[in-house]
């Protein structure tokens, strides 16, 4: 009998603690979330009803059913403002991920084409940032963008501008942050996918006689997509909820989902909004969340 | 040097560029942690000043105490969950539930932490928990888990079978063969783990603004509130010290997958 079969058994077992972990902790937490999205407003606290009392017997709960309502829905979207903050976050996403692009895929195809012992360094020193506290580099670009910050400060020295350029609280330092805390995050499968490539296919197409932009349009370019589509997945799903950049570095007129949601949830205190607007977010997000699963399972395990 | 010749000029500018891109924040705000003058852009000479603050600040302490406890008893969890996930979907061939199982593994890595922090909230408040450390630590271990899976599991994948079907042809039984065979194999990789959990954790700050009580922030918590209120040398400070902190968690990390490396594949790359 071959160990594959022995082990299944046991390994199956092994399945248990996790599994329940998670449905206790990641599936029926949305079950909330999905409830008191329908649910009312109510100044108490928590600050919702109808509570769900399940030992008030039937009638209590066909009377609860009863008062769920779409209301929070129907002011998603009829407030111009949620309407606003979804079309931001994805407008933010597409640009910063097609950004990310253009910056990291340069890097990633410059280490697959470094000597094998320093491939492993390289990659080590594109891992290390991601490991540092995502919130101190944030920090880290408000010490540089400030108004007597470094960068102004170089600016006027080099005499580039007459008087400091305002970069806080704008989409440019927006832009700088995202890039900056997610290029790890486009480099690294860029980079397994080219540094896997032939080199022979290369040459081959150079020694036929293709120019190397076309050497690298017609044959790199389309072999490294698997990479640009997990890239492109691992990038664009978190920022259209990111929270913490645009807070803190871009500008309050307009606001990205994530931050209408923690905004409802800890300024407002309206949860059943907060809830609705989750909701929303996580349909936006179902089709590239089901791509993404699926890529992540056949790299791990259709090996 | 022929085992550069693949190099462009472009290749080492684009390189060169990109690190530099990567590190000069850091380095910055690290130099200006040493700066002995109160205006953050005003080189004053080199100074402890900044960090003798930061240990006169009882709230900050306070705060990375709760985040150290909070990031260990974490990772350590999760580093079990995960790896007994990982065993699960590379050794448990097909079972009831299993794309289920797999997807709630891998979609926590990319689901906006909003969403996360907002479901773990409200089912605390659904179960009246008291807010606090426990619950930031079951919301923690939820996220982290998932990515001491995803290490593990690569590194369950690349591993040679054979020596599991020799252990067992020689009549071992299967969670022996486990324990003293594929087990040490693995060691680094759950090392790796639970390096990233804790680090994870130690950085998280949605999650735990969502799940944490009154009177319990983490240091990411703290950190954040004075950053909104401006730049301030000590957070220069304290960040360095998280840094190097973190400094110290990777090289243990990465001689842990040195280990790992010489008797196979490397671990995974995350």
């Amino acid at each position: 009998m071959s160990a594959r079969r022995i082990f299944a058994r046991p390994a199956r077992f092994a399945a248990i603690a996790p599994y329940v972990w998670m449905v206790l902790f990641f599936l029926v937490p949305f079950g909330f979330v999905l409830k008191i999205s329908l649910s009312q407003t109510a100044i108490a606290q928590p600050p919702y009803e109808p509570v769900f009392d399940l030992t008030a017997g039937w009638t209590a709960i066909r009377a609860a059913f009863a008062a769920l309502s779409i209301d929070n829905f129907r002011l998603l979207t009829s407030d111009d403002l949620y309407v606003f903050a979804y079309l931001r976050s994805l407008i933010v996403a597409v640009t910063a991920t097609a950004l990310l692009l253009l910056i990291g895929y340069p890097i990633a195809y410059g280490m697959a084409r470094l000597p094998k012992r320093w491939q492993a360094v390289a990659m080590v020193l594109v891992i290390v940032p991601f490991w540092t506290s995502f919130l101190i580099r944030i920090y880290a670009w408000i010490n540089i963008l400030q108004h007597d910050g470094l960068l102004n400060q170089i600016l006027l020295a080099l005499n580039l501008v007459g008087e400091p350029v305002v970069w806080l609280s704008t989409d440019t330092a927006m832009y700088i942050g995202i890039v900056y805390s997610y290029l790890p995050f486009m480099i690294l499968p860029l980079y397994a996918t080219l540094a896997k490539m032939e080199p022979a296919l290369e040459e081959a197409a150079g020694d036929l006689g293709a120019p190397p932009w076309q050497v690298f349009w017609l044959v790199t370019f389309p072999l490294s997509l698997p990479g640009v589509g997990a890239g492109v997945l691992l990038c664009f799903i978190p920022i259209v909820g990111e929270f913490v950049i645009p807070d803190l570095l871009a500008g309050s007129n307009s606001l990205m989902i994530g931050q209408t949601l923690w905004l409802e949830f800890f300024t407002n205190k309206d949860w059943p909004v907060a809830s609705s607007a989750a909701i929303v977010l996580l349909v936006v997000l179902l089709l590239p969340l089901l791509l993404y699963e699926r890529l992540q399972r056949r790299q791990l395990e259709e090996r | 040097m022929r085992q550069f010749s693949r190099l462009s000029r472009f290749n080492v500018a684009s390189l060169a560029l990109g690190l530099a891109f990567l590190y000069l924040p850091i380095l910055i705000l690290v130099i200006y942690s040493f700066n002995a003058s109160r205006l953050v852009t005003v080189w004053g000479g080199w100074s402890l000043r900044w960090y003798h603050e930061f240990f006169a600040d009882s709230a900050m302490i306070e705060a990375s105490w709760m985040s150290l406890r909070v990031a260990t008893t974490s990772a350590t969890i999760a580093t079990l969950l995960g790896t007994l996930a990982a065993v699960a979907l590379s050794r448990g061939e097909r079972f009831r539930g299993r794309t289920l199982f797999s997807g709630m593994l891998y979609a926590p890595l990319v689901m906006p932490e909003v969403i996360t922090g907002l479901s773990l909230l409200l089912l605390f408040v659904a179960l009246n928990a008291e807010r606090g450390f426990w619950t930031v630590t079951i919301a923690h271990t939820t996220l982290t888990m998932c990515f001491v899976a995803v290490v593990v599991q690569s590194r369950l994948g690349s591993l040679d079978r054979s020596l599991e079907e020799a252990a067992m042809d020689l009549g071992c039984a299967p969670v022996r063969a486990f324990l003293s065979v594929t087990l040490p194999l693995i060691a680094p990789a759950i090392v790796a783990g639970w390096m990233l959990a804790f680090t994870l954790s130690l950085d998280d700050l949605v999650i735990a603004s969502f799940t944490t009580g009154p009177g319990s922030a983490t240091l990411p918590i703290r950190i954040y509130s004075e950053v909104r209120l401006g730049v301030k040398p000590e957070i220069n400070a304290i960040s360095t010290l998280v840094i190097a902190l973190i400094a110290v968690v990777i090289v243990i990390a990465s001689l842990a997958s040195k280990l790992s490396s010489s008797q196979g594949e490397s671990a995974a790359p995350l």
